[in-house]
């Protein structure tokens, strides 16, 4: 079940961060993130990245749900934000 | 330039004519992880299928365990370009689990522990291509390959055989599962590298 959160097979999200600068001028996971299901608001360089997959996808450091799912297909790169309700940025 | 080509020996593994087009053999078993791995006991696991009329067929791992179970060996095809041949199977063949089924849909979409969905057209899993897969190799299929039971639909992608199975929505119309609606094909077909939309 997606509360089962023993396996190891993840990195954390500060992995994502050469994948995800494609679409974002700053570092992005730098910045705060809310988790769209549990409402859990941390960076999102602690979520999880499980990147031996169809694709990339971060996950919830708190409940596992999914946060954002990132697919390259070689013509394109498709980037699923729908996990996240909100991402902050800090200035300064 | 070499003197001899490489053809003098022989076809090259990437031109057994088993391979679909941008396959190459692997002699393992990759993992592909997308979360953490299910954990499901025989006795909390149950499969069902869920008809337009809301009607639901269940199963329980015992009376699933009970059914005519198939013994069968075919190719695997992974999307991300391994395939595996001759692999060997033990399940029950979807032929069976319909067989007190009532339903006009043509589509199905499969419903996995811990939330995956992929969309499978009905006629793919009739008449003896598809089963739900609880044995790889003689031994109880592990958790990571999706144990207690996989669907098996070994002629489409191996995305579309769904790890930690736990049920069949019948559909009026085709809709995305979960990789489909981010990027991958809505059929999948290894021949005609249906990979991506």
């Amino acid at each position: 079940m997606t509360d089962n959160l023993d396996d190891l097979d993840y990195l954390d999200g500060n992995a994502a961060a050469g994948p995800l600068s494609e679409f974002f001028a700053i570092d992005v996971v730098s910045a705060r993130g809310r988790c769209a299901s549990c409402g859990r608001i941390d960076a999102l360089a602690t979520a999880r990245l499980y990147p031996n997959s169809h694709g990339l996808l971060l996950r919830c450091p708190g409940c596992a749900e999914i946060l954002m799912r990132l697919v390259d297909t070689g013509d394109s790169v498709c980037l699923d934000l729908h996990g996240l309700s909100f991402i902050e940025l800090r200035r300064g | 330039m070499g003197i001899v080509s490489s053809g003098f020996f022989g076809r090259g593994r990437r031109d057994d004519p088993a391979l679909p087009p941008g396959q190459h053999l692997t002699d393992g078993f990759p993992v592909l992880s997308a979360g953490p791995t299910p954990r499901i006991t025989p006795e909390e696991w149950e499969f069902t299928i869920t008809t337009e009329t809301g009607q639901v067929h269940r199963w329980s791992w015992t009376e699933f365990l009970a059914l005519q179970q198939d013994d069968v060996s075919r190719d695997i095809h992974c999307v991300t370009s391994w395939s595996k041949l001759g692999t060997s199977w033990r399940g029950v063949s979807l032929d069976t689990l319909f067989e007190s089924v009532e339903s006009d849909c043509e589509f199905t979409m499969a419903h996995s522990y811990g939330g995956y969905t992929t969309n499978v057209p009905l006629d793919d899993l009739l008449d003896g291509k598809a089963w739900i897969a609880h044995e790889f190799d003689g031994e109880a299929l592990e958790p990571a390959h999706g144990g207690p039971a996989r669907l098996l639909v070994p002629h489409l992608y191996f995305w579309k055989s769904a790890k930690w199975v736990r049920g069949l929505e019948m559909l009026r119309q085709d809709e995305p599962g979960f990789w489909e609606s981010n990027g991958y094909h809505m059929y999948g077909d290894p021949w005609r590298e249906e990979r991506y939309w």
